[in-house]
């Protein structure tokens, strides 16, 4: 399989790619092309022509100081070689080491992947509840969009045609903050067929804050607020964790031929339940 | 240095295979399995699922293992490839390649080029892996033949003949 032909640019810079995304307006950006090559080889998609963002040594790294900031082209191989990303961070590693294989955590970069906004893609969950922010560049300058205002539908974010993301920002957070992701991947494809990830600030043994969401479920990722609601002033016990774990299933849920509806709901509640256990074992 | 190619044109690329610098005049559409195979004449690198999957064309790319059918020739303009070809040096075989012939690591060979690009970069990154980190480290690997299980001996074995040489 091919992709039909399309015209090649190789940009050394932010700035020149900006300016070629606003010449081509039927260009595509081309990341770790682990979803766009695919997908053009299935001519699904069939852009005019690549705007190949490799070269440009700007949108790569990672720079942990407080907040942590990864730039939109560092790839899932760069994320898990970061001894950096400990902490509160683990649900980056936890979320990383699990994405596809070797391969394509060698090319597939966390810009790519939230931009593409899968349904069914890990770190879409991962970034929801770590309460990041991404910084993306157009013609009329720079603006941040919080992850909470990022996702609008399948495959679409609030990213314009127009924008490059450049990178995610993960805000400090004071206090014993721990983190944990967990999906029942899909056996054929490895993509999860649910995934939650979850933040908690803890306070001895008392959940002062949480962030918990879900991907793979709906048709795009989601804060589960009534589990949220269920553990936040609460002392995470068996019972409190059961009934944030019960809450999380009341959600508009998709089904398909590999997981019905009803099996995913399940899924969303036992991974809930195992996510803030993990999180919270972590927190000793 | 930004480069921009249109159209049907080609762009000249440049890269470095199994330690010899070749030269192709591309489309940018063209795969890099596709400039491997029939521009390069190395077929050891195969096509299977030709969807990203089955890693049956996994070569070597700056020091990462990688998907041939899923990377564009032009992207590899200026790098270095290592295909199976290249893994034996002065008439012997790989440390890897010798572990599959003496543990029966392969039946009809057709996913055994990228599953030994996938374990020499394994084990260059670490030298004694168990048996689960094996299977974590070829997951992108497809095998319809064996199961596996003579697979991660072979690993095993390479892994031994390595520590033994270093
Ligand atoms: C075999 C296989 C298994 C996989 N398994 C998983 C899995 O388990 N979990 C998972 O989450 N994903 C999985 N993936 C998908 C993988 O993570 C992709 O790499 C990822 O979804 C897209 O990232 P990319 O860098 O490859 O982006 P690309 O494919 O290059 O781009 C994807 C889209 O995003 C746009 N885009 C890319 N970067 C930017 C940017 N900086 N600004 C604006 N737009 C941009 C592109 O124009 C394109 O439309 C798998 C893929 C394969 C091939
Ligand atoms: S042919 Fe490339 S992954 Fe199957
Ligand atoms: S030996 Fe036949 S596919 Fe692996």
């Amino acid at each position: 399989m091919f992709p039909s032909s399309f015209a090649y640019h190789r940009p050394a810079s932010v700035e020149e790619a900006v300016a070629l995304i606003g010449a081509n307006p039927d260009a595509k950006v081309l990341a770790g092309g682990h979803s766009l090559i695919p997908a053009m080889k299935l001519r699904l998609a069939m852009p005019e022509a690549l705007i190949d963002l490799n070269r440009i040594d700007a949108l790569r790294g990672i720079s942990v100081n407080g907040e942590v900031t990864i730039g939109a082209m560092t790839t899932y191989a760069q994320l898990l070689d970061d001894a950096g990303l400990g902490g509160r961070f683990t649900v980056i590693h936890d979320a990383a080491d699990h994405v596809g294989d070797v391969q394509v955590r060698a090319r597939g970069t966390l810009g790519g992947s939230i931009a593409h906004a899968d349904p069914a893609s890990d770190f879409t969950a991962v970034i929801l509840a770590l309460g990041a922010r991404v910084t993306a560049i157009g013609p009329e300058g720079e603006r941040t969009i919080e992850a909470d205002d990022l996702f609008v539908d399948l495959f679409t974010t609030a990213l314009r045609p127009d924008e490059l993301l450049t990178r995610i920002t993960i805000p400090a957070v004071a206090g014993t903050v721990v983190t944990a992701y967990a999906k029942h991947a899909h056996p054929a494809s490895g993509y999860p067929v649910v995934g939650i990830a979850a933040m908690l600030t803890m306070e001895g043994s008392t959940v002062s804050a949480a962030r918990i969401a879900v991907t793979g479920a709906t048709s795009k990722a989601t804060r589960l607020t009534a589990a949220e609601t269920a553990l936040t002033g609460q002392a995470a016990d068996a019972a409190v964790i059961d009934r944030a774990a019960a809450a999380a299933e009341g959600l508009e849920i998709n089904g398909d031929a590999y997981a019905s509806e009803e099996y995913r709901r399940h899924l969303v509640s036992v991974l809930t339940g195992r996510v803030i256990r993990q999180a919270i074992a972590r927190a000793t | 240095m930004s480069t921009t190619i249109t159209g049907p044109t080609t762009l000249r690329i440049t890269v470095s295979v199994n330690g010899t610098q070749r030269q192709a005049e591309v489309e940018p559409r063209l795969l890099l399995v596709h400039l491997l195979r029939d521009s390069f004449g190395l077929t050891g690198t195969h096509v299977g699922c030709d969807t990203s999957q089955c890693g049956a064309c996994v070569v070597n790319l700056d020091g990462q293992t990688v998907k041939s059918c899923t990377v564009l020739a032009v992207q590899a303009d200026g790098a270095t490839v290592t295909t199976i070809e290249g893994m034996a040096r002065d008439g012997k075989l790989h440390p890897v390649q010798e572990g599959f012939w003496a543990k029966h690591g392969l039946q009809c060979g057709f996913c055994t080029p990228g599953m030994i690009l996938s374990a020499a970069a394994l084990l260059e990154k670490n030298p004694d892996p168990s048996e689960d980190e094996i299977e974590h480290a070829i997951e992108g690997n497809f095998c319809r033949c064996t199961g596996y299980h003579n697979i991660v001996r072979s690993v095993q074995h390479a892994a031994e003949l390595m520590r033994r040489d270093a």
